[in-house]
């Protein structure tokens, strides 16, 4: 299996380090041809604004949307913001690949940003300790949308169909149970 | 729930990698800096290169001049205090910039102590010119560590000095045995536990970024071929003559920084850079790299 990790600007480096403690082979995207050789993609954390503008100018916006037609794609923190139906922002254009609302920096600026305990998914009862970095929030979930993990009520971890998407960011901890959630995902 | 831990300032500092960070004077440029695609801005009152020619004690930002910026844009204001200035960093701080700089472009305040880091629930970036020097930095709490070139020359000599030395003591040190550590961490001033984790990983324990006369694409390529994982443009944007283009074209070429084509193409039609000096022709007193140790 190769996976592909979206290179443009970000955190994209952890990733895939997560990738190769599951054995995965990562595969760092910077251009279209790229995709054809990907089994399923991360978008990384980063700065939504910066990764947006070059996903537009290098033309990756509709390549990525098709792939995200057969192939599955899993969004951290920006990659999320920029999988989103709208993230209410001019400047940045978004995928809608997953049917939720995005409010940027929902959370506040770096002083406010946390870690925390969080449990994934109604019968899987993992528990993680989630980094959230100026993060996201998410709000209008669309029908098809599952929520895997909350805090306080604010789900933090998604799944709609073959995508997935988190507001904090799996790829900085030591713990593997989400990549191994995604990559386990497209074994099956 | 915890808050201000040395994972959540590195983690900030994770997500800047790959991209450019750029020192912006007022909201308009500001706006230009994350409209060409900037992944933060430094928010200061005088460019390296104007605090060069005009002189005088050079002091934190105004807390306006700062929070008409985070106004502006919603990527992370950086802003920088003086070296060892730690009301300056509380004020800073309590202002919610999402990185300190405690940077030698400004007037050191302390010419022994640099701030202990470690009481702070933001993040600091400081400049280092050598593996000793970044350890230490790291050893009070930086979460980033930056070169420090010489700031506002748009010469790019001193900046490729300082993480050649980084990289190469990396190097030595990941060569070393056990037993002569100690040795290692008293010829470099360098905390002993820091210099285990270096010789276990090759790496910092935090990302490693480049600044200081970083003034062209080419420039930007270069220190990313080097091993910087992020680009901080001073004065080399705004003293281009065509700042967005040249915004623009860094940008490209942090992000392509191995790609022959896009460097050509990033690097035609920019009008001029900004001029640059000769580091010879700068007297040693005004060398800001020498400030801090």
């Amino acid at each position: 299996m190769q996976i592909g990790v979206l290179a443009i600007q970000g955190g994209f480096s952890k990733h895939e380090n997560s990738l190769r403690k599951l054995n995965v082979n990562p595969i760092e995207v910077k251009y279209e041809y790229q995709l054809n050789n990907c089994d399923g993609l991360i978008i990384p954390g980063g700065e939504s604004t910066t990764i947006s503008k070059l996903l537009n100018k290098y033309y990756l916006i509709n390549p990525i949307k098709e792939f995200a037609k057969t192939k599955p794609i899993f969004g951290t923190c920006a990659g999320l913001i920029l999988m989103s139906r709208n993230s209410n922002d001019s400047r940045v254009e978004n995928l809608n690949i997953i049917d939720v609302e995005i409010n940027r920096n929902g959370w506040g600026r770096q002083i406010s940003s946390f870690s925390q305990m969080i449990k994934i998914g109604q019968n899987l009862n993992y528990e993680i300790e989630a980094i959230f970095i100026r993060a996201p929030k998410i709000f209008n979930i669309g029908e098809k949308v599952e929520v895997l993990a909350e805090i306080n009520g604010e789900p933090v971890f998604v799944k709609q169909g073959i995508h997935f998407g988190a507001t904090f960011h799996p790829e900085l901890t030591e713990d593997i149970t989400i990549h191994k959630l995604f990559i386990e995902s497209i074994a099956v | 729930m915890k808050k201000g831990t040395l994972e959540l300032k590195i983690g900030l500092a994770e997500m800047l990698k790959g991209g450019v960070i750029m020192d912006v004077t007022n909201q308009e440029q500001a706006k230009i800096a994350e409209d060409s695609g900037a992944v933060a801005v430094m928010a200061l009152e005088r460019i390296p290169a104007d605090i060069r020619v005009e002189g005088g004690v050079s002091r934190m930002s105004a807390p306006e001049l700062i929070q008409s910026i985070q106004n502006t844009v919603s990527i992370p204001v950086m802003a920088k205090c003086r070296i060892g200035h730690f009301a300056e960093a509380q004020i800073l701080e309590s202002l919610e910039v999402d990185f300190i700089d405690e940077s030698e472009v400004l007037t050191p305040a302390d010419e022994e102590n640099h701030i202990n880091k470690l009481d702070f629930k933001v993040p600091f970036v400081c400049g280092a010119t050598n593996l000793g020097e970044a350890l230490r930095r790291i050893g009070e709490g930086a979460a980033l560590i930056r070169t420090k070139g010489e700031p506002g020359t748009g010469n790019v000599v001193e900046a490729v000095r300082h993480m050649r030395t980084i990289t190469d003591q990396m190097s030595w040190v990941k060569s070393l045995r056990n037993e002569q550590l100690m040795s290692a961490g008293k010829e470099l001033g360098a905390p002993v536990s820091l210099l285990k984790i270096v010789k276990e990983t090759g790496k910092l324990p935090v990302p490693n970024f480049s600044a200081g006369g970083i003034a062209t694409p080419a420039d930007a390529s270069l220190m990313m071929q080097l091993g910087a994982e992020t680009i901080f443009v001073g004065s080399g944007i705004f003293k281009a003559e065509d700042p967005i283009r040249m915004a623009k074209a860094i940008v490209d070429s942090v992000t392509f920084f191995k790609d022959g084509k896009k460097l050509v193409q990033a690097s035609t039609g920019l009008s001029e850079a900004m001029k640059g000096m000769e580091i010879s022709s700068i007297p040693d007193d005004q060398r800001l790299a020498e400030r801090g140790w």
